[in-house]
């Protein structure tokens, strides 16, 4: 079935390409031309055709991927090291329908194209991705493409799909119809790399566009682009495959009207579910090891400063967030089979009501639920909502998705205060529906926020929504892998760096001054002064001073608070040897337990976040007036919080 | 009549999409052009938005942009294919 054509008559002989492409960034090889050297290619596509599945196959990166359209904003480049040319650089564009540009993301793919993007060469080949599934609407996209007049290799991702349904293309008609090598691959299977291979070492051999031959209509309009797209199917023996019947019958229960909704929150209620019961003994375990292993190390050490540094300072705070990785592993595997499997496109057509009822736009759907994740993709996704003030208001309710950098704290303070009881007769636990109430109080912060910022700020007319639903595909695991490999990794390292760094300046500052070689005690030390400062504006709040440290700590990253806690309790000799998480029963009560994760559930204690929402809206204005409206709002929200509680417990 | 009268299984051809251009654009670009085929799926849980098949891909719109868009009601027998 697969077959690389290039329209063999039109071959033009030229010096064989590897003796030019074997000396990347020399000068001009025998035969001098431009023509016959490339180092930069670029990949573009539809949305949802499988362009950075292919992206990361080639070049051994990881970009996200996922079963929805409008995954990638930005364009990303990295070399083809993993597919043996390390000379090359691939650059993977955002998906666009035309190029006709309406939101930012399909002006980048068009700038890089066009060669207008400040800091990206201008590519020298084109490889477009078609979801050869749906042949005649994703060809409309081949006439702009190729009439940039640059060498193109069309690939038709999904072939083994396609050939599982019945259905049927002919590559070499379409090659003669389009004047372009086609190609036929499977971008999450692997089959089909040695066409592109060969269309990269026989870059130069051929000709490759033939002028006069593809009538590539002028289209600006996309009736005539249909039409086109149409003819040309139809004449290479396009064959539609037989309907997903699987699809369709999943659809037909996942979107019941009343199976539909339940179904929904039993997947929300099991993910949480799951996240407690199975996630907290392996974090407990993970606890023990790290702890005696700490133990052992700090044995050797002799009993001076160093060992206090290592083993109280550094490592307490370091291993008190580590131990949150198989909640972060459980809650990014959960994702990933609800993103890979096209469910989550069915839970925006579910969850649309709602957001219409709050005068989002349809769009916003797909951002909000990547801030779940983390807020600064979200923040970053919403480039592909056109109307400016539509996108400002989707950027302000991001933060306030529990991301999983609320985990650990969360985690931690419900562990330690929630007694691990069933309620609803042994349905859920006490624990996991107390951890769901913070994600839905982040929820209805979002939607008041929303509310809000159309009722006041934005007065733009609602943008359609119009969504794609995806057919439904097995998650692959080693897609499934690689994402929490990655995820593992990313949380490995913010806890030996940012986390570390913290922990050490919170250490330090927790034994000075010294008076006469002696550390000072915690009470007197730099940091003790400073917390008792600031202990009368978060008293009211539950909050003791170690908290209020806490907490000006985590305005770095959110779980910074669980390393600080961590080192500051290990420095305490009243709390040296208890674990964490009984160490905080010294310092609080139950209400200022639960105002401390109202705290988080609200405020927006992220650098990153703040950084990206600077870069996004070009200016410190709308970050300032975020992180401030954030902070009042969980300020007063723990108030509440802990005053409930002392008056209604007490 | 518009596309958001069409009940679910019914079909229709689509006759025009009066939106503004860049929403008729993205919507022609996913095969909502005069003359296709499109055929109403199901409701969403809540009633709406609505699920349509319009060659080989299922698109989701709300009834508010769905009225913009005038179809004719295909015969009893084209309805065979749901």
């Amino acid at each position: 079935m697969s077959d690389c054509c290039g329209p063999s008559s039109t071959a033009v002989l030229e010096p064989p390409v590897e003796s030019v492409a074997g000396a990347p960034g020399g000068p001009a090889g025998p035969g001098g031309t431009r023509k016959g050297r490339i180092r930069t290619i670029a990949l573009i596509g539809p949305p949802n055709c499988g362009k950075s599945t292919l992206f990361n196959r080639l070049t051994g990166m990881r970009q996200k991927v996922a079963n929805y359209p409008g995954v990638t904003v930005e364009h990303h480049s990295g070399s083809m090291k993993s597919f043996g040319r390390a000379d090359l650089t691939l650059i993977d564009l955002p998906g666009i329908y035309s190029l006709a540009t309406y939101s930012e993301d399909a002006r980048v793919a068009v700038d890089v194209l066009k060669g207008n993007m400040p800091g990206v060469p201008a590519p020298d080949a084109v490889l477009l991705v078609l979801d050869c599934m749906h042949m005649n609407r994703q060809l409309m996209l081949a006439a702009p493409i190729l009439s940039l007049g640059l060498p193109t290799l069309v690939l038709l991702n999904m072939a083994d799909l396609l050939e599982d349904r019945g259905g049927k293309i002919d590559a070499l008609a379409l090659a003669h119809e389009l004047g372009h090598p086609v190609a036929l691959i499977s971008a999450s299977r692997g089959t089909g790399m040695e066409l592109i291979r060969s269309f990269l070492d026989q870059f130069g051999q051929f000709e490759m566009t033939r002028p006069g031959s593809a009538q590539m209509p002028i289209l600006q309009s996309p009736a005539s682009c249909r039409r086109w797209a149409t003819q040309v199917s139809s004449r290479s023996r396009f064959e539609a495959p037989a309907s997903p019947l699987w699809t369709r019958r999943l659809d037909a229960v996942l979107l019941d009207r009343v199976w539909g909704p339940i179904i929904f929150v039993v997947v929300v209620i099991a993910v949480f579910q799951v996240v407690f019961s199975v996630g907290q003994p392996l974090s407990d375990g993970l606890g023990d090891v790290l702890t005696r292993a700490g133990g052992a190390v700090a044995s050797l050490l002799p009993n001076n400063w160093l060992r206090a540094l290592l083993r109280d300072g550094l490592w307490n705070g370091v291993q008190s967030v580590l131990v949150f990785l198989p909640q972060i592993l459980l809650l990014f595997l959960f994702i990933g089979i609800l993103e890979d499997s096209g469910y989550l496109a069915r839970a925006a057509l579910i969850a649309d009501r709602v957001m219409r009822a709050i005068g989002l736009n349809g769009k916003a759907f797909i951002p909000l639920l990547s801030a779940y994740a983390c807020a600064v993709p979200a923040i970053m996704a919403t480039r592909t909502i056109e109307n400016k003030r539509e996108r400002l208001a989707t950027i302000m309710v991001a933060p306030f998705m529990t991301c999983s950098a609320r985990l650990p704290i969360y985690t931690l303070v419900i562990a330690a205060f929630i007694p691990n009881k069933s309620i609803l007769g042994h349905l859920i636990g006490l624990r996991a529906s107390v951890m769901l109430g913070l994600y839905v109080l982040g929820f209805l912060a979002a939607m008041v926020t929303a509310r809000l910022m159309n009722s006041r700020v934005m007065k733009a007319s609602p943008a359609p929504f119009v969504l794609e639903l995806p057919q439904y595909r097995w998650p692959t695991p080693r897609s499934l892998a690689l994402r929490l490999y990655d995820r593992g990794m990313l949380f490995v390292k913010k806890a030996g760096t940012i986390i570390l760094a913290c922990t050490f300046v919170v250490w330090v500052l927790s034994v000075l001054p010294a008076h006469g070689g002696n550390f000072s005690a915690l009470t007197t030390s730099v940091i003790g002064r400073l917390g008792h400062l600031i202990e009368p504006a978060i008293h009211p709040l539950g909050f003791d001073w170690k908290i209020g440290i806490g907490l000006l700590s985590s305005i770095v990253a959110r779980e910074v608070i669980v390393g600080t806690l961590g080192t500051l309790y290990g420095v305490d000799p009243a709390t040296h040897s208890a674990s964490l998480q009984a160490a905080l029963h010294h310092d609080m009560t139950m209400g200022g337990a639960i105002a401390l994760v109202v705290f988080f559930a609200f405020a927006m204690q992220c650098t990153s976040t703040i950084a990206v929402v600077r870069r996004e809206t070009n200016g410190w204005k709308w970050p300032a007036i975020q992180f401030a409206y954030m902070s009042c709002v969980a300020y007063v929200g723990a108030l509440i919080t802990n005053q409930v509680f002392l008056h209604l417990f007490r | 009549m518009a596309l958001s009268d069409l009940r679910v299984g019914q079909s229709g051809t689509l006759e025009a999409v009066e939106l503004p251009e860049r929403v008729s654009d993205h919507l022609a670009h996913l095969g909502f052009l005069p003359g296709a085929s499109v055929e109403v799926l199901r409701r969403a849980p809540a009633g709406d938005p609505t699920v349509y098949r319009i060659d080989g891909v299922e698109v989701a719109l709300r009834s508010e942009t769905a009225r913009h868009i005038t179809v004719e009601l295909a015969g009893a027998q084209a309805e065979s294919g749901r």
